[in-house]
């Protein structure tokens, strides 16, 4: 394919174009572009309902813990049950913290419904109690149960985000010029020594290319991809064809750091898949959270370019990972067998290759 | 081959482990023949470095013959005597570049885990944790050496392994620390700490034109090697060292302040307490007293250089000194290479032996005793030096004859 073959707008749907794909060439002027949803992220109105039901949680959940007396008082319940509210207050308050801490408040907001259950069936138990007044327990019942109906569309709107693709971005600086760091990126088949979750990539030629990745459980996941925008020493966008198992695009872009000092590299990846378990297998390619491998990923793409290789440690020889990490002491030559990386992905040197040769070697002052 | 492993707080064992193999194209294999125990070891031995796991090969000041290189070392052959530099550096970056070796941006795999408790990542060191790359250690009878063409430097045959096996340490990091002070003649500058690195501060303040340089320290045989250097001392146990030094500066301070006690300092009475406190409940993880000292002692305008290791957090912290007063701030793990040679040409000249420091040479078998010795200050101990293939007395470790002091 050749450069600056797609120069225009490709294809553009502006309802769902991904911001982070749309990217204007400074030399050309045009925009170079990969037209992509992304049902792989919550929408923030899930989230933004999850944020106020966590608040609501911890509000009632306080109020339940200080006042169960008052809180009895206004469901119409027996006050003999303080402790019991006061329990539940306590749950309420661990609702709301789930939600808060995590990125994604799925189980958080899952864990209100179970909770909504709870409350709905004590209310039902207080009900027949003779002492309890029954127009404020029904009062109190219509209200937590529009709560409910509130957590159950929340906690599935976040659900169904969650096997639907991954999105990852990120960033590098690489002590070289854009037109280096964008020519070994261009040859694809470069990619696997970096990035973990490729097999191989085998340029087909005329742009396109075939891509083999490592799915979970050892399933092997296949498909073929096609340049979209080529700059050289700017940007470089792919996505897989139509009719692939997987719906991936990928764009990285190559820009002069200030000073002149080095590369900046902005990559953008998504894998979308199309249904099925190949389509579990791909939303789980890229681990469990896809911007730490995606910044690992490049830390390596650094090291290959500034160094030759990938550098490993005795900690990090089945990769990088706080479960990965072995003891930092040498590996016994049958563990060394089991490695991710080595010896034989780092068996040559990128810089030793006449590329650059070693001009740019440390001489020691 | 042996090699010292970590398996918990103040538990350390020598063991028998694999050897190890060129892994990068940029690797050697080093035959260790002298290898130390670090001021900076003892925070591992004492657990206040996370992300250690167990079976860690401790140890980052070593030295020994070259046995292996990988296909991408040109500049080392199979029987050179080198002395490897604790910090690793691959010496293309933009960091190795501006010769910020410490700060490589290639040689830590476990920059992410470094990033999330710093912000950014540091190098990768010898034998210091995973948050620091995961590397196997020095104490050991061979050590793979990543980039092995930047970092390793040839020492001539006529010096002594005591002579030159600092280089990978504790010299560079005290002549920084002193460096860091920007000396003009007739400075005078006050040293909080008497350790390894302290003793190689003082001296190196004095070569680096320093009129007065006052120690400060609690431990006798310390203090009194730091005279013999030439500093005045100041025993904290006994004497107020904020008084003190106003008394000998005539109430102005000294021109620069160098940290070489780092985050496990000790103070008398009740500071101590508070911070040895707040560190067991994890509220801060770095006793900063030196730090603090250091701070409200300086004279206006003057520098602190902080050269001793912290890990984490501190409190307490008097900024409002540090501002109003116009003070600068300098810190940084040593970058050993840039001084590798220089100092060496400074061995070579006689300027400075560096073995003075020595008080005790021990077999590596005897690591956890000597740990032990180092730790608790026991028979005097100020540094130690383990060779793994020692045959001399083994009894209660060997005082170096040409340390006179202590007896």
């Amino acid at each position: 394919m050749s450069t600056n073959q797609e120069t225009g707008t490709i294809d553009q749907d502006e309802t769902s174009l991904s911001d982070d794909f749309a990217w204007q060439s400074r030399s050309g002027g045009a925009n170079y572009s990969v037209e992509r949803a992304r049902p792989g992220l919550p929408s923030t109105s899930a989230k933004r309902l999850a944020k106020g039901l966590g608040w609501f949680s911890i509000g009632l959940g306080l109020a339940e813990l200080l006042a169960p007396r008052a809180i009895a008082n206004i469901s119409g319940v027996s006050n003999k049950h303080t402790g019991l509210i006061r329990l539940y207050g306590l749950r309420e308050i661990a609702s709301g913290i789930t939600i808060f801490s995590q990125e994604k408040p799925t189980e958080g907001v899952w864990s209100r419904v179970v909770g909504d259950a709870l409350d709905l069936t004590s209310l039902g138990m207080a009900a027949r109690n003779p002492e309890a007044k029954l127009g404020r327990v029904a009062f109190a019942t219509a209200n937590v149960l529009a709560v409910t109906a509130l957590d159950v569309v929340c906690a599935m709107q976040l659900s169904n985000g969650s096997n639907h693709g991954i999105h990852a971005k990120g960033s590098c600086v690489v002590n070289l010029p854009p037109e280096e760091v964008y020519s070994f990126w261009r040859n694809f088949e470069n990619l696997p020594r970096f990035m973990r979750h490729l097999e191989s990539v085998n340029d087909l030629g005329d742009g396109r290319s075939h891509w083999r990745a490592k799915g979970p459980a050892g399933m092997e996941v296949e498909w073929h991809a096609t340049i979209i925008a080529d700059v050289p020493g700017e940007v470089i966008t792919w996505r897989s064809l139509e009719g692939s198992d997987v719906d991936h695009a990928g764009a990285v872009r190559f820009e002069r750091a200030a000073g002149g000092r080095g590369t900046i590299v902005r990559v953008n990846i998504e894998y979308n898949p199309i249904g099925g378990v190949l389509g579990a297998a791909v939303a789980k390619l890229f681990g469990e959270e896809p911007e730490q491998q995606l910044d690992d990923d490049l830390r390596r793409f650094k090291q290959v370019l500034e160094v030759g290789e990938v550098v490993v440690s005795e900690a990090t020889l089945l990769g990088t990972g706080y479960m990965q990490q072995r003891p930092a002491q040498p590996p016994a030559t049958s563990e060394l067998e089991g490695a991710e990386m080595l010896p034989s992905e780092t068996a040559t040197n990128y810089r030793s290759e006449g590329d650059y040769g070693t001009e740019g070697r440390f001489t020691q002052r | 081959m042996r090699a010292n492993c970590w398996y918990g707080k103040t538990m350390i064992s020598v063991e028998e482990v694999p050897d190890p193999q060129i892994l990068n194209q940029r690797d050697a294999i080093v035959k260790i023949s002298s290898t130390a125990i670090c001021g900076s070891d003892l925070h591992l031995y004492n657990s206040f470095i996370p992300t250690m796991q167990r079976g860690d090969i401790l140890g980052h000041e070593f030295m020994g013959e070259v046995v292996e290189v990988g296909r991408e070392v040109r500049n080392l052959k199979v029987g050179d005597r080198v002395v490897v530099p604790f910090p690793i550096a691959c010496g293309n970056c933009f960091f190795c570049k501006e010769q910020l070796f410490s700060l490589c941006e290639n040689s830590n795999p476990n920059a992410w885990m470094a990033e999330k408790m710093f912000g950014h990542a540091p190098s990768g060191i010898f034998g210091y944790s995973h948050l620091t790359g995961g590397y196997a250690g020095g104490q050991a009878e061979y050590a793979r050496v990543p980039f092995a063409d930047v970092g390793p430097i040839k020492v001539p045959d006529h010096l002594s392994d005591e002579q030159v096996l600092f280089l990978s340490d504790i010299f560079p990091t005290g002549y920084m620390g002193a460096e860091m002070c920007d000396i003009t003649p007739g400075d005078t500058i006050a040293i909080w700490g008497c350790g390894p690195v302290g003793q190689f501060s003082i001296r190196s303040a004095f070569l680096l034109g320093a009129e007065r340089v006052i120690a400060i320290d609690q431990v006798p045989e310390r203090l009194k090697m730091a005279e013999e250097s030439g500093a005045e001392t100041i025993n904290y146990e006994e004497q107020n060292v904020y008084e003190a030094l106003m008394d000998m500066t005539g109430g102005r301070g000294p021109d620069a302040c160098i940290d070489d006690v780092g985050m496990e300092a000790h103070a008398p009475g009740l500071i101590f307490a508070y911070d040895r406190v707040k560190q067991a409940m994890m509220l801060e993880t770095d006793r900063p007293h030196a730090l603090r000292e250091a701070i409200m002692c300086c004279r206006n305008g003057g520098i602190i250089s902080v050269i001793g290791v912290y890990g984490g957090f501190i409190d307490k912290f008097p900024m409002g000194s540090v501002m109003n007063r116009s003070l600068t701030i300098k810190t940084g793990q040593a970058h050993v290479q840039k001084y590798m040679r220089p100092l060496l040409q400074m061995i070579e000249n006689g300027d400075i032996d560096p073995s003075f420091v020595i008080t005790h040479t021990m077999s590596l078998d005897d690591a956890p005793r000597a740990y032990d010795m180092f730790k608790n200050k026991k028979d005097n101990c100020i540094k130690v030096v383990l060779k793994p293939d020692w045959n001399g007395h083994n009894g209660g470790g060997v005082k170096d004859d040409s340390y006179t002091v202590i007896h």
